[in-house]
């Protein structure tokens, strides 16, 4: 490991920060195993949480191009392990690329500097997959996850629009399958893999999101699968949320993707209460 | 259903505003139902996606008393499968916008189910206010 490391700008977001710190922890341990420095982006806000979805309102931008605007600086891609995040900052930064005027009209506003359109936002495990690579994964691992059956769960905001997030294909994404076969573990294919777990309905109307979020699960659990494999802490948040009531034998375990390297790789310190059952029995 | 078209609605202000938000083409859509049969919200819209459409096509503005909207997750399974490449999500989000300048908050922050206040991830909370809160 003599390659110098591979430098990114970091956007933990609010949610990594507060209610999903192991997801935060985990992410930041497996990339320094990989040799990547994760630069936390100094002084960071919001990033607004919902992609504006309406064309004249340029300041709903002001949160996010602020973010990129500091990555800019920092002359390297900015790195984000949160779903929504990465959606709203890719999709933020595809807008203001298209959209020269709103970007002059929202740099009147920033004052730490001007949007140039200079950063690229990416996933981890998007870095991970094209970066890293699958064979300098693979000679990380130390514990292969041998037999565990894993449902890669995508959701939406990952993956659509395609041609902006330029991430994975919408309808039949490959990267969770690919890392998890890279670890060890036996990705489950499942009908619900890449729909919607019901997400801010959560809070507007909580028992149309119960119902969508039970039905990613029990088709994860119809497909034969032991663990939900996510990046996204609202889909395991409603994931979780929908199994509560039920005796725990019958409960999927829903782990976060850099929580299974995180096994993998054998630092079961951040690999979180799914790994830590299975290191006990 | 009686739907009466109106020759000015189809002209009118209602689509130019529609249009405007979402910078979306209403006509470009020719009703195939892709939308409808991909969301997974269906069951909970008292019109389907396509119809929210065809209704807004004709210059009908009662689609924004339309519970679709709010149902509406923007979770894209539409727009992904959209033959005519009509970014729906983003019609639903200004049918949202015009039926909060007309009336009331959806969301309303101090509404807010506490156990959610205190488990749900941050993001949750933040969208679902910044798409609903007036």
């Amino acid at each position: 490991m003599t390659q110098a490391a591979r430098a990114y700008s970091y956007f933990p977001g609010c949610t990594l920060a507060t209610t999903a710190v192991d997801y935060d922890l985990s992410g930041r341990a497996v990339a320094a195993a990989l040799g990547l420095e994760l630069n936390e982006v100094p002084d960071w806000n919001c990033c607004g949480a919902t992609f504006p979805l309406s064309a004249e309102n340029v300041m709903s931008f002001i949160a996010p191009a602020r973010v990129l605007i500091a990555a800019e600086r920092s002359g390297h891609d900015l790195a984000t392990l949160c779903a929504v995040c990465f959606h709203v900052l890719k999709r933020s930064d595809a807008y203001l690329r298209a959209h020269s005027e709103a970007a002059e009209r929202l740099n009147a506003f920033v004052t730490e500097g001007d949007y140039t359109g200079q950063t690229r936002v990416r996933h981890l495990l998007g870095v991970v997959r094209d970066d890293v690579g699958w064979e300098a994964v693979k000679q990380r691992v130390a514990a292969p996850l041998t037999g565990l059956a894993a449902a890669p769960y995508y959701g939406c905001l990952l993956l659509r629009p395609q041609e902006e997030m330029e991430f994975d294909q919408a309808e039949r994404p490959r990267v969770l399958q690919d890392l998890l076969r890279v670890l060890g573990a036996t990705p489950v294919e499942f009908p619900r893999q890449a729909e919607c777990c019901g997400s801010t309905l959560v809070v507007s109307a909580p028992d149309a999101n119960r119902r969508l979020s039970t039905a990613v699960v029990d088709s994860a659990r119809r497909a034969g699968a032991a663990m939900i494999v996510t990046a996204c802490p609202l889909c395991k948040y409603n994931l979780d949320q929908a199994q509560a009531g039920r005796p725990s034998p019958e409960q999927l375990p829903v782990a976060y993707f850099t929580q299974v390297m995180a096994a993998a790789f054998g630092m079961l310190q951040v690999a979180g209460p799914a790994f830590a059952v299975e290191a006990a029995t | 259903m009686r739907v009466v078209l109106d020759p000015l609605a189809l002209h009118g202000a209602f689509i130019r505003e529609i249009e405007a938000i979402s910078e979306q083409n209403l006509l470009a859509c020719n009703q195939c139902g892709r939308c409808s049969a991909g969301c997974p919200l269906v069951e909970e819209m008292d019109l389907l996606p396509n119809q929210i459409i065809r209704l807004a096509q004709l210059g009908l503005d009662t689609v924004v008393d339309s519970t679709t909207p709010w149902m509406c997750a923007a979770c894209l399974m539409c727009e992904a499968r959209c033959p005519k490449g009509v970014d729906l999500p983003r019609i639903m989000d200004a049918l949202r916008q015009i039926a909060l300048r007309r009336g009331e908050s959806r969301v309303v922050a101090g509404d807010v189910d506490p156990a959610l206040l205190a488990g749900a991830p941050q993001m949750a909370i933040v969208g679902a206010l910044r798409r609903g809160e007036k």
